[in-house]
């Protein structure tokens, strides 16, 4: 689970939620999304308008009562391990950006300067 | 038949009976909707991609098994369009977004398959919110459909290019996908038919996921029957997902064809109590008590049905909807499809992706991956992901109470008609209360149909009716949906029919 900053409860010093503009830019970064300063300013008080409005649900479920996750009583599916058609690689590097050697090419990964 | 008939006016089921008459071909019906598609839908604005060539050429080929006797079923040769957040084998799949621009998939969702197997001539593929989060098509990247009622207001999301484009007679038939609503609400709000099909009961195999445990496939149409016949053709079983219910499907159009008889006896139908009141605009509540005095006529028993934690399904939903979300959408990373963007000569891969993610994604997308990533945070997670899924619980254990004293239970699909373009697009809250009445049928898994009520008072606009009912019992939404719209139709004379596109 990727950790945020600031306090660990969602509610502010003064108790309202509060999801401050550094908060976001923390996010942002977890979920790999650069935003520019006006992004930041613009979504920062809308998503404390949002968690504000979903607060209510933390008085309504006792802690017995089991979550669900899925409308379906899942079990985990096998399928008979035999061999079926699968795309081509020319099909599964169709849409790549970038290609080279039948693999797909992608951008530096590792720190050091390429 | 006449040379002058209007093609695109006819039912799917009319269109097949047109076809099994020999009175014209499978050519001529896609062309007539491809002609009705050119002259209207630069106003409109429902599809992202046309494929003329594709869709008459299989056309043709349906037209030859129909020589030959070999048809596929009993929807062969009728044309139909598919929302773009399913993947189609050589054509375009952008869902709405600017980081699949371009993109073709080397295959087939499993309902497009199904419908390829069905020998139904694809149209092209219709406008939607991006990624499926909206409830008005204006987040789509692609700019705004418009509602064929009125073309300065918006007609649903996410899937209004779908509803758009067969409330505007440019395809009989057209797919959807409902997460909270998808389907069911611009049905409403472009007097059109959307069934939201229990969850396993479709396919979800090359669905661009938005939220795994609430995302349904479902038909698009402007009648009860031709959504049950789209529905036979695409549910079922499918291998390919492991979410899908081994088991058949009910009789669906038997179910459509037994309820326009009009015969309701013996049924039972709640009216949820908390799916009314305040904030309800009063024409659509006024078509909503005509439609159950309706269903009283036809035999039906009403009663008022309490499910108090349904108030509290908009706020668990915009919990869950975004944590699952911001999951899925990490699969958007600029590495083996979509939109690549380098921010400086030799940038990292993580500089990539923060760069094609930014460049890619819309506000929308990204106020809900933030919000996910924030729900599914170490110390926030329990307060809210935990408890949402504890109230999505409460939700499941409202409906089954329910289902212990009624059948079905029925609401007006959305609180209010299609308000105008740009109103409600930077007020995320006031957006999200469009699926207010939607969204406990996602969470509980169980099916929904929205048919249209009638016109409301203040504005003139179409007004819908849900039908909710247990999971798996998809027929009986056929069934009271198929009674009541034949009950509307016997006093309008008809179905309602948008004025003439200008």
């Amino acid at each position: 689970m990727p950790e945020i900053l600031g306090s660990s409860s969602p509610r502010g010093t003064n108790g309202r939620i509060e999801i401050t503009r550094d908060e976001v830019a923390h996010l942002a970064s977890l979920a790999r999304i650069d935003l520019d300063d006006a992004e930041l300013d613009h979504l920062a008080p809308q998503l404390s308008v949002i968690l504000e409005s979903v607060a209510s649900l933390s008085e309504v479920a006792a802690g017995d009562i089991p979550p669900t996750s899925h409308a379906l009583p899942l079990t985990n599916v096998f399928r008979e391990d035999v061999v079926v058609p699968g795309l081509t690689p020319e099909q599964a590097l169709s849409g790549a950006p970038e290609v080279e050697e039948q693999r797909f090419s992608v951008p530096r990964i590792l720190g050091e300067e390429a | 038949m006449a040379e002058n008939t209007d093609w695109t006016r006819k039912t799917a089921a009319e269109l097949a009976d047109a076809l099994a008459a020999g009175e014209t071909t499978s050519v001529e019906i896609t062309q007539a909707h491809l002609d009705r598609i050119a002259a209207v839908d630069g106003a409109v604005h429902a599809f992202l991609h046309v494929d003329a060539e594709g869709a008459l050429a299989q056309a043709a080929e349906s037209d030859a098994r129909r020589a030959a006797g070999t048809l596929l079923s009993g929807l062969d040769g009728v044309p139909i369009a598919v929302k773009d957040v399913l993947a189609t084998d050589g054509l375009p799949t952008t869902c709405g977004s600017k980081i699949l621009e371009g993109w073709i998939p080397p295959y087939d969702a499993t309902v497009v398959r199904r419908l390829k197997e069905a020998g139904l001539p694809i149209l092209g593929k219709t406008n939607m919110d991006e990624f499926a989060m909206g409830s008005s098509t204006e987040h789509s990247a692609y700019g705004a459909t418009h509602n064929p009622w009125d073309l300065d207001r918006i007609p649903g999301g996410s899937g209004g290019g779908s509803a758009a484009a067969v409330a505007a007679f440019e395809a009989p038939l057209a797919l959807g996908t409902d997460t909270g609503g998808s389907i069911r609400q611009p049905g409403a709000v472009t007097g059109t038919v959307g069934h939201k099909p229990t969850y396993g009961g479709v396919s979800r195999y090359g669905l661009v996921a938005l939220a795994n445990s609430l995302d349904q496939v479902g038909p698009v149409t402007r009648t009860v029957l031709d959504s049950a016949l789209l529905h036979e053709i695409i549910g079922g079983h499918d291998p390919k997902d492991s979410t899908s219910i081994d088991q058949p499907l009910p009789a669906l159009v038997e179910a459509a064809r037994q309820g326009a008889t009009g015969d309701l006896t013996g049924l039972k139908v709640g009216v949820i109590t908390e799916l009314s009141g305040d904030g309800w605009q009063p024409g659509v509540m006024a078509r909503f008590q005509e439609s159950v005095d309706l269903l009283v006529k036809a035999g039906a028993e009403v009663v008022e049905v309490s499910c108090p934690t349904f108030v509290h399904a908009l706020a668990t939903y915009y919990l869950i909807l975004p944590a699952e979300a911001s999951s899925n959408l990490a699969k958007f990373d600029a590495m083996r499809y979509g939109l690549r963007v380098w921010p400086h000569e030799g940038a990292s891969a993580e500089e990539v992706m923060r760069a094609s993610r930014d460049a890619g994604f819309g506000d929308e997308v990204k106020r809900r991956i933030i919000l996910g990533t924030y729900a599914l945070s170490s110390g926030y997670y329990d307060a809210y992901y935990g408890q949402a899924q504890k109230v999505r619980t409460l939700i499941s254990r409202d409906f089954e109470a329910a289902f212990e004293k009624v059948d079905v239970l029925v609401s007006p699909t959305a609180p209010t008609t299609a308000f105008k373009l740009g109103e409600k697009l930077d007020d995320p809250i006031a957006m999200y209360l469009n699926d207010l009445a939607t969204i406990p049928a996602n969470l509980a898994g169980v099916p929904g149909i929205s048919v249209p009520s009638g016109l409301a008072d203040e504005d003139g606009l179409p007004a819908g009716f849900q039908v909710l009912a247990p999971a798996l019992a998809d027929d009986r939404c056929y069934r009271v949906a198929a009674a009541l719209e034949s009950a509307l139709h016997a006093q309008w004379g008809g179905p309602l029919v948008p004025k003439e596109i200008a």
